[in-house]
């Protein structure tokens, strides 16, 4: 069966009405495929995350990655990244404009069936998770190994100002957490935190703490890359994700 | 790039980038994942110059062991300089020792 794909740029309306620059990715077709927004890493809008993008297609979605450091101007990755590390990060409140705004942008295509999902690593696994509690319209959240998600007073600043795990009673979809043992943000414990407090609210979530793991073990061009780890954590993300975004059955990327 | 740990310093000098030599004003000191060096985390400093753009970086990431080394390195090469700047100080009483 013939398979194809259209992965491009593209602009879309973020936080405040702002046009910002996004990774787009879909099977070719006429769908309806579910939608997923992915969260990039503190490193950028990255290489990493459009083979990310593409592979959701891969999957048979519609993807789509917004630039979350598109208003610190054209450069790098990497150069950006610095950047925007320097300043301490960016808002929260911007993120999850930008996130909505990715949102709604896949619900307006023809060929979208109505689902979204959001997924991000590292501050995206953070900033997933505060979609999820903060943000409209999402169906299920993936947060890989967020750290931050709890805070300390002393972390808090103007652009953090609240720590994530205080809007768990607000958590709107369900939850899929994906974690390294060896993490030292978050760490184990902070992880445990996290999941009382899942727990105290009644929300539906699964959590999986992986041994031999430590922080970023889906990167496979970093020395944190697991193999065994990561791939039975992308069959969770994708199981997870089929079974709440409803991928119509046969769904892919062939047309 | 999880810990968020950042320190900043006002700097006066110059650095070289691909694009040759350009006047640096800040280094931002960070302990943190690396984007290129093969640790889990590193010390990286960026010189940068926020008034020429993103690009304006020269980026140096390093083991914690390798950033002590350094500041060691630096520390000895002030000390050095300093006392040579000292009055009284003759570089003919230094090559007779």
């Amino acid at each position: 069966m013939y398979e194809g794909m259209i992965a491009e740029t593209t602009t879309m309306r973020g936080h405040g009405g702002d046009d910002i620059m996004a990774y787009l990715a879909r099977p070719l077709g006429a769908g309806p495929f579910p939608g997923v927004v992915l969260i990039h890493h503190a490193p950028g809008w990255d290489e990493w995350y459009r083979e990310a993008t593409r592979k959701f297609a891969h999957h048979g979605y519609a993807a789509i990655s917004p630039n979350l450091y598109h208003r610190e101007g054209p450069g790098s990755p990497d150069d950006v990244a610095a950047k925007v590390r320097a300043a301490g990060g960016v808002p929260d409140d911007q993120v999850i404009g930008d996130v909505e705004g990715a949102m709604r942008y896949l619900r307006a295509l023809p060929y979208h069936n109505g689902k979204v999902g959001v997924i991000g690593t590292c501050s995206g696994g953070r900033q997933t998770y505060l979609v999820a509690c903060r943000g409209k319209g999402v169906d299920a959240a993936v947060d890989c190994w967020g750290g931050r998600v709890v805070m300390s007073q002393q972390e808090l600043n103007p652009r953090q100002p609240v720590a994530p795990i205080d809007y768990t009673k607000d958590l709107s979809c369900p939850l899929l957490g994906l974690f390294g043992e060896e993490d030292q943000s978050p760490t184990p414990e902070q992880v445990a935190l996290h999941e009382e407090e899942l727990k105290k609210h009644g929300k539906t979530y699964e959590f999986h703490m992986y041994s031999n793991a430590g922080h970023g073990f889906f990167y496979y061009d970093r020395p944190n890359y697991r193999i065994e780890q990561a791939l039975d954590g992308w069959n969770k993300v994708f199981a997870f994700f089929e079974k709440h975004l409803s991928v119509p059955s046969g769904a892919g990327a062939g047309v | 790039m999880c810990t968020w740990i950042v320190e900043k310093a006002d700097i006066s000098g110059s650095a070289k980038g691909p694009n040759g030599w350009f006047p640096v004003t800040r280094a931002n000191v960070c302990y943190d994942h690396p984007s290129h060096a093969f640790l889990e985390h590193s010390l990286n400093i960026d010189f940068v110059n926020e008034e020429l753009g993103t690009g304006a970086r020269v980026a140096v990431e390093m083991s914690a062991e390798s950033a002590r080394s350094l500041v060691r390195a630096i520390l000895a090469a002030l000390e050095t300089g300093d006392g040579q700047h000292q009055p009284g100080y003759s570089l003919s009483g230094a090559s007779a020792d």
